[in-house]
């Protein structure tokens, strides 16, 4: 691995990280509010209110100076995987491009059209039309979510697809597989039932700023029994997908996995730790145990967690370095061995095909895919190198899990008092609900952490590590570029969230904004 | 259905499939062009009110169809995508940082405490008028003279020079920087034309269809002139040959002007377009005011048509779609470039969705076209931009 530029890798990795955290920042308000905001439209629609109607075009201003900044860190991650990651592009691109194309042509569109329906449209279209619309845009945000992340969760579990030595890359040989797999489902729901969670503490949080502020009343208890009602059920389904995700990242990366939990040593019976803490950051060859500080543990939860039998045995890091031949477990250094057999078959069969031996070639094709599973793992020769930062995981995974928890706690209060009409009783709820906007985000952004850095050193699991999927160019441009995005997304996040608070503060009782 | 054609006919359909996203963007590209002329047609707060709100009904669809054609690029020609992208890094980041600012200026640029202030965001449209338009429309021209750069036995690309794709603009040493920037600079000048006659179409006030009218005329005549130079020397020039059996890739003499007198259908599609684009213009200026009002289909078609036209002379009868001038045996072209089999059959059944998805634009546009700008309207509506 020494011919590759690691410094090259680290800033390409950085930019690309940055664009996703900041477009992660807007993308879940837009998933969620657009239901939200559709669900109060209908009621207008069917009530004929008007103050429901003046309830979605508040909350739908906010989507939309929302809406325009995830648009814009949108279109970079697409093109990013042009411009930073050119190998990757080539080795999946057969099956990865096609998502992409699909969400342009089935979500993209469908957004952006009655978008502009949605806000202009009022006064030039029938009632019909614009509440169509205004479902339409939901719909279109969540295809595009969901696309996205078949693509992404095609990265995390490869299925589908057959190693083509002739083109050097993979293709696509079952497209059902990748949208059916179960990480792709798992992901999609997942991330969207979680990011309607955001969205629902959003519109629980501002509204109950302007009822501790006792302004706008009428549109705010309103608002929080919609979020909350909304709220409540879409946690309790987020509990249910991050549960089965947590199956299957075990069964398909349990690198991750052990990571997520910072078990180096495997054991059954395995405890969850619910809280804990590294009290130095922890050596990859053999970490100490007394690494740890105090710890929180539930007995055997975690290898129920894992495979839903409380006895079973959960592989830790070293199981995976090592090997663990007692449960199945190949070492990575065999790994490696293995990896690096395929790689020179792969060379050797280039070689013979273009030397016209067709027989050497044969063999060469032989040794190659019976040592492809581990391909990725041949541009290594150290296996600590493929441990992720388990702190990073550990305590992004926690952090999630632990907000995740807390949230349902608040949309319960919200709605048993909502329905009592006692919210602006409970001033400590208010403050909760208000207080828990940064940490939905926080909470979000962990999850992004979970899911990207705990794979990490793999772009495609297995098959091809982060460092061969750059593209060709000098660090010094990739430099340059990450400094321009993180002053001009940092510039734009700043005038948004200015703008944003402008918009919640100047809304008058009764009138309109 | 899909799966009875052959891999060929599959490379080429998708290869169609492109050149029509990339009609239809340089068509779109009118909003881009509405925005360089917005204190140009807009001389009061409410007539550049009027302007922006006009764009700002469409802008999102010009930047999916952005995002489409990127997408639909990757999907079918891989290592196109890899090899452009990857390599020609600092023309495609300019790109992108123009479209940054555009995607959020239209949204901030009238809200109250926007921080950076309504001019700021009326520059960042100006500067993604600019540049995206001249920078795209460089970018397209490079199919037609090349590019520098070789890709390895494993398909790794490597762009050969160190300015990363902005040689293709700024190295005035070579003749084909001038053709490049001509065919930019044209669809600078078209967008321009199309935004006044989409202008005249939406909105309906005097004044405005007065000016838009005057920057008709006045752009038509740089229009004109940059592509001409660019469509006659790519007929007069060498072209990107490949052999069918041997694929390997040679120069021909007149290649272009070869390749449209093989494939007539394209000769009289570009034909039609250039007239359409032309018969737009020349409704817009000189006949009445309704005929005026519909001269953006015309020339919006002939845009689509005439830029559909370039791409297949680019990419069909054995042409390198992505030559490179670095080394000749590197170029791209449908058949190299192409994703497999498989997953051009399966794109192929997800781009019958297209027709579709066109119906339902047409269907919102016309629904919310009934009723056009007015300075009425920006008085009374909370959410103009």
């Amino acid at each position: 691995m020494e011919h590759f530029n690691m410094a090259l890798v680290d800033w390409s990795r950085a930019q690309f990280a940055l664009t996703a955290l900041y477009h992660w920042l807007f993308v879940p308000l837009t998933l969620g509010t657009s239901f939200i905001l559709a669900i109060m439209e209908t009621i207008y629609v069917k009530t004929g209110k008007e103050i429901w109607k003046r309830i979605t075009k508040f909350w739908m201003t906010l989507f939309a100076i929302n809406f325009a900044i995830g648009v814009a860190t949108g279109i970079i991650l697409e093109f990013e995987f042009g411009t930073n990651w050119s190998n990757y592009s080539w080795f999946v691109g057969d099956i990865f491009g096609a998502p992409l194309a699909i969400e342009g042509i089935m979500a993209f569109f469908m957004e952006s059209t009655f978008f502009a329906v949605m806000f202009f449209g009022w006064n030039k279209v029938s009632k019909g039309f614009h509440l169509t619309s205004t479902w339409l845009v939901a719909i279109g945000s969540n295809l595009s979510a969901l696309w996205i992340l078949v693509a992404n969760a095609w990265m995390q579990n490869p299925v589908g697809m057959h190693f083509n030595p002739e083109t050097a890359r993979n293709e696509m040989v079952d497209f059902w597989a990748i949208l059916f797999s179960p990480t792709a489902v798992n992901k999609f729901l997942h991330t969207i039932s979680s990011a309607y969670v955001l969205s629902a503490i959003f519109v629980l949080g501002v509204s109950a700023w302007f009822l501790l502020k006792k302004r706008n009343e009428a549109l705010a208890k309103r608002s929080m029994i919609v979020a909350g009602t909304f709220g409540l059920i879409m946690s309790i389904f987020m509990v249910t997908t991050g549960d089965e995700s947590a199956r299957q990242i075990f069964n398909v990366q349990p690198m991750k996995f052990a990571s997520m939990e910072g078990l180096y040593h495997g054991e059954s019976n395995a405890a969850l730790t619910a809280v804990g803490f590294f009290t130095k950051v922890p050596k990859p060859e053999d970490p100490d145990a007394n690494d740890w500080g105090p710890k929180i543990k539930i007995p055997g939860m975690l290898s129920y967690l894992a495979t839903l039998d409380p006895k079973a045995y959960v592989p830790g890091i070293n199981d995976m370095i090592n090997g663990n031949k007692a449960h199945n477990i190949i070492s990575y250094y065999d790994r490696i061995k293995m990896g690096k057999l395929a790689i020179a078959a792969l060379k050797e069969f280039q070689l013979a095909k273009k030397a016209k031996n067709d027989s050497k070639a044969a063999a060469a094709l032989k040794t190659f895919e019976a040592n492809y599973k581990y391909f990725g793992y041949g541009y290594y020769d150290d296996p600590h190198k493929l441990i992720p930062d388990v702190p990073l995981t550990f305590y992004s995974f926690h952090i999630m899990v632990g907000l995740g928890t807390l949230f349902i706690f608040i949309f319960l209060f919200a709605v048993i008092y909502g329905v009592k009409g006692k919210l602006t009783q409970k001033r400590w709820l208010l403050y909760v609900a208000l207080w828990a906007i940064p940490f939905a985000y926080l909470a979000q952004e962990a999850g992004w952490m979970v899911a990207e850095f705990g794979r990490q050193p793999w772009v495609v699991q297995d098959y091809m590590p982060t460092l061969s999927a750059v593209s060709n160019i000098d660090q010094t441009s990739v430099i340059i570029t990450f400094f321009l995005f993180a002053v001009v997304f940092t510039v734009l996040l700043i005038a948004e969230v200015k703008i944003m608070l402008n918009q919640i503060k100047q809304l008058k009782d009764g009138g309109q904004q | 259905m899909f799966e009875n054609l052959s891999y060929l006919a599959l490379q080429q359909y998708w290869w169609a499939i492109i050149a029509l996203l990339g009609g239809i963007l340089v068509f779109m590209l009118f909003v881009q062009g509405g925005q360089t002329l917005l204190y140009t047609i807009g001389k009061t707060d409410t007539e550049v009110k009027m302007l922006v709100n006009s764009l700002g009904r469409k802008w999102d669809i010009t930047f999916t169809s952005l995002v489409v054609f990127g997408g639909a690029a990757f999907a079918s020609f891989p290592l196109f995508y890899s090899t452009s992208f990857g390599g020609a890094y600092w023309v495609w980041m300019i790109i992108l940082f123009a479209f940054i600012l555009q995607a959020v200026s239209y949204e901030y640029r009238s809200k109250a405490k926007n921080w950076l202030g309504t001019r700021t965001y009326d520059t960042f449209l100006f500067i993604n008028g600019l540049i995206g338009t001249v920078f795209l429309g460089t970018a397209v021209a490079t199919f037609f003279t090349g590019s520098l750069f070789s890709v390895s036995a494993m398909h790794h690309s490597f762009w050969q020079s160190p300015y990363k794709g902005l040689e293709l603009a700024l190295n005035f040493g070579r003749y084909a920087t001038y053709i490049n920037l001509s065919l930019g600079l044209a669809v600078f000048f078209l967008s321009r034309i199309l935004a006044s006659l989409y202008f005249m179409n939406n909105i309906d006030d005097e004044t405005i269809m007065e000016r838009a009218k005057k920057q008709v005329m006045k752009n038509t005549i740089p229009f004109l002139f940059f592509f001409l130079f660019f469509l006659i020397n790519i007929l007069v020039m060498k072209g990107f040959n490949y052999d069918p059996v041997t694929k390997v890739v040679n120069m021909e003499s007149f290649k272009y002007l070869h390749n449209l007198l093989a494939m007539p259908l394209v000769l009289i599609i570009l034909l039609l377009g250039v007239v359409l684009v032309l018969w737009g213009i020349y409704r817009a200026v000189f006949a009445t005011e309704k005929c005026g009002k519909k001269a953006i289909w015309f020339s919006g078609l002939g845009t689509i048509l005439t830029v559909f036209a370039l791409f297949l002379m680019a990419g069909y009868n054995h042409t390198a779609f992505y030559p490179s001038i670095f080394d000749l045996q590197s170029s791209l072209t449908i058949q190299n470039a192409s994703s497999s089999k498989y997953t051009l059959t399966a794109m192929s059944y997800v781009s019958l969705l297209v027709p579709f998805v066109v119906a339902y634009i047409w269907y919102a546009w016309a629904q919310m076209n009934k009723t056009p700008i007015t300075r009425k309207e920006m008085e009374e509506d909370a959410h103009a931009y």
